[in-house]
């Protein structure tokens, strides 16, 4: 008994490290207590079980975007030679050469960013302001505005595909333009705001743009798990409401927001239901990504490549342009995709 | 309350004190007004995007549904539109296929995402890596490059057909090809039916994986609200950890199951992919199963037979998921 009470026997002491001599278990029974039971089998099945299915799945998801970067650098002669299943054997740059060249890449290239980070950045906004009103105010019709919200996300855009190129097409303004008319002051009933980005800045201001009411709700979610305190100790302190989500509420949602424009913006990157519609049938509509998405002249049979099955090569042509296309999104979700982790990680979605 | 903090302090402050407490109170009574009216600002982008812009489109194209065109010369037709498309047997045809579809697709989506979502907020080796693989179809398989992926020949299109003819050739889902699975569950004498469901899964693996990004993303996000204080008594208490996803996470995330059962009706409803869009879409373009005179009429028309459709069928996911989910009561 009094042998435990009095200090160990110092083994070897050295500035910042000491060793101390002390019972111990021998090493084969902690190996045997720590290892060889049922509990630590079962749990080494289902670690290996998971990485395994983690790892078929990533599989399954990685799988098409090797195949796409190899079909992109096949010539026409490996398309149709069956032995040649992933890598080609006459490996060539002429696919993304003759696309970048000849189809307008640079072009689609610009206008296309300018497009997608504006429409995302004003969709982030906005979106962040309607959530931010809906999760901590209380106001008469406030239930019934969300309502409305999903309701704009469960009206399939397609489905408005006339009326809405109607409307742009002289966009009334609340019946202003109409009114003008009348009176004599203009000679149109509304403004033409089709070949250009209007509509959908429009539309991502309004944030009623493509999914801004799963955005909206992400970020009500997200708001709602702020605690109040917070605003709270801000008003005390003579901080009005637009100041205090200025300052205070933003930094804190960025993960989230980052979250939101990753969305908004590679979801209007490679949309081509809005940039079809609003700019269909104008002659000198601006290069966007859909239009590179076709075989370049120099590509065809007609200037020298010699190919049977045309619809393959056809087929890989538009892949190697699906490449162009994602290769500056795989960029942007490279930077992104640590906010996105972080901003599910701190959101808190409760019901 | 803090309100009226102030006011005594104004009171006591002297000076004024008659005049002040008078103009005090009425500003302490209008502070709920006042956050009021700062709310209405905040969702002041949404009331003037709708009203502006998103009403007038609604409105055009119900008033569409109503009339007949020549030219552009709209006659007023009443229901007639919507008589002539609901006894239309094409379109019942598909939307009698694309609700099959739907009920298939539902389960397996939520509960795939689920289970991932499980998997990937566990501690493990690579997580983050693994989420990041995870995440790359929301963002990159959407659109265009969907388009893309579909079109004859396509790689995508390539991968369902060598999976649907059983062929060996260098793709991703030879690991799990259905035949096998068909003929694993046939030896189990299982009901075809569900064999069929089954293979018929596995066939869209591709599909499903690319559709449960974001259900995904919003269950990781419900998961990463439960209070690991729960989780730590339930292991001091000896609770396995099935009986630990059971009792504790499955009841806590039940909210966002509902969540994501409506959003996955919405998704696949209105998504590019579906059977019903396209026929709009076609319809659209050239006329589909109608005179190519009516385009703008029809497709409005069974546009909002199909927008009628997708509120009832989320009323009823809502109805019967409702029963099941379980609030938990914050204070």
């Amino acid at each position: 008994m009094n042998e435990q009470t009095t200090a160990p026997k110092i083994k070897k002491e050295t500035k910042n490290k000491i060793r101390v001599e002390f019972d111990r278990v021998s090493g084969w029974d902690r190996f045997k207590l720590k290892y060889l039971t049922w509990r630590f089998l079962g749990l080494s099945i289902f670690k290996l079980f998971r990485l395994v299915l983690l790892v078929g799945i990533s599989y399954v998801i990685i799988y098409p975007f090797i195949a796409k970067f190899a079909a992109s650098i096949m010539s026409p002669s490996d398309i149709t030679d069956v032995t040649v299943k992933l890598i080609s054997k006459n490996p060539t740059l002429d696919q993304y050469k003759y696309i970048i060249l000849e189809n307008d890449f640079t072009k689609a290239l610009i206008n296309t960013t300018v497009l997608s980070l504006t429409a995302a950045l004003i969709q982030a906004f906005s979106c962040c302001l309607v959530a931010y009103g809906f999760a901590k105010f209380k106001f008469k019709g406030n239930k019934f505005l969300f309502m409305l919200v999903i309701l704009t996300m469960v009206v399939p855009h397609g489905v408005l595909r006339f009326s809405m190129r109607q409307n742009f097409a002289s966009y009334e303004i609340a019946g202003i333009y109409p009114l003008l008319n009348k009176l004599g002051l203009t000679a149109e009933t509304g403004i033409n705001l089709l070949n250009t980005n209007t509509p959908l800045y429009l539309m991502s201001l309004g944030a009623i743009a493509f999914k801004n009411g799963l955005y909206i709700f992400m970020l009500r979610q997200f708001f709602k798990g702020v605690p109040d305190e917070l605003e709270e100790s801000a008003y005390i302190d003579g901080s009005g409401v637009f100041r205090t989500f200025f300052t205070i509420i933003l930094p804190l949602s960025v993960p989230m927001m980052v979250t939101v424009f990753l969305f908004a913006f590679s979801w209007q990157w490679t949309d081509n239901f809005y940039t079809e519609l609003f700019y269909i049938g104008v002659s000198e509509k601006p290069t966007l990504m859909p239009d590179i998405v076709k075989v370049p002249p120099k590509l065809t049979p007609e200037a020298g490549w010699p190919t049977k099955a045309t619809g393959d090569w056809t087929s890989a042509v538009k892949n190697t342009a699906g490449i162009l296309i994602m290769a500056p999104l795989m960029i942007v979700y490279l930077f992104c995709q640590r906010f996105l982790v972080q901003g599910i990680e701190r959101s808190g979605i409760v019901g | 309350m803090k309100k009226k903090g102030k006011v005594s302090l104004a009171s006591v402050e002297g000076g004024a004190a008659v005049a002040a407490p008078k103009t005090k109170r009425r500003k302490s009574v209008s502070l709920d007004k006042k956050k009021a009216k700062a709310g209405w600002l905040f969702v002041l982008p949404f009331v003037l995007g709708f009203v502006l812009v998103y009403l007038p489109i609604i409105k055009d194209s119900i008033i569409y549904s109503f009339n007949s065109y020549t030219g552009n010369r709209a006659t007023w037709v009443g229901i007639e539109n919507y008589k002539t498309v609901l006894t239309n047997s094409g379109v019942i045809q598909t939307l009698t296929g694309s609700l099959k579809d739907l009920l298939l697709d539902i389960p397996a989506i939520v509960i795939f995402s689920l289970f991932m979502a499980v998997m990937l907020n566990q501690k493990m080796l690579g997580r983050a890596a693994f989420r990041a693989i995870f995440f790359i179809p929301v963002i990159l398989s959407t659109g265009l490059i969907d388009e893309i992926n579909h079109t004859e020949g396509g790689i995508i299109s390539n991968m369902e057909e060598s999976v649907n003819t059983g062929s060996t050739g260098s793709s991703a889902t030879d690991i799990i090809g259905a035949a096998d699975i068909a003929k694993l569950f046939s030896s189990m004498q299982i009901g075809t039916g569900l064999v069929e469901y089954v293979t018929g899964l596995v066939n869209e693996i591709y599909g499903i994986i690319n559709r449960s990004g974001v259900q995904m993303l919003i269950f990781l996000a419900g998961l990463q609200s439960i209070s690991p204080a729960i989780y730590e008594s339930c292991s001091i208490d000896g609770a396995t950890a099935w009986e630990t996803f059971w009792k504790i996470t499955f009841p806590m995330i039940s909210p966002m199951i509902l969540v994501n059962a409506i959003y996955t009706v919405i998704d696949s409803f209105t998504g590019s992919g579906n059977a019903m869009m396209n026929k709009i879409y076609d319809i659209a373009t050239n006329g589909g199963d109608f005179a190519n005179s009516g385009s703008r009429a029809f497709s409005s028309t069974l546009g909002w037979i199909y927008f009628a459709i997708v509120i009832a069928i989320i009323g009823v996911v809502t109805a019967v998921l409702s029963a099941y989910i379980f609030y938990q009561r914050r204070d």
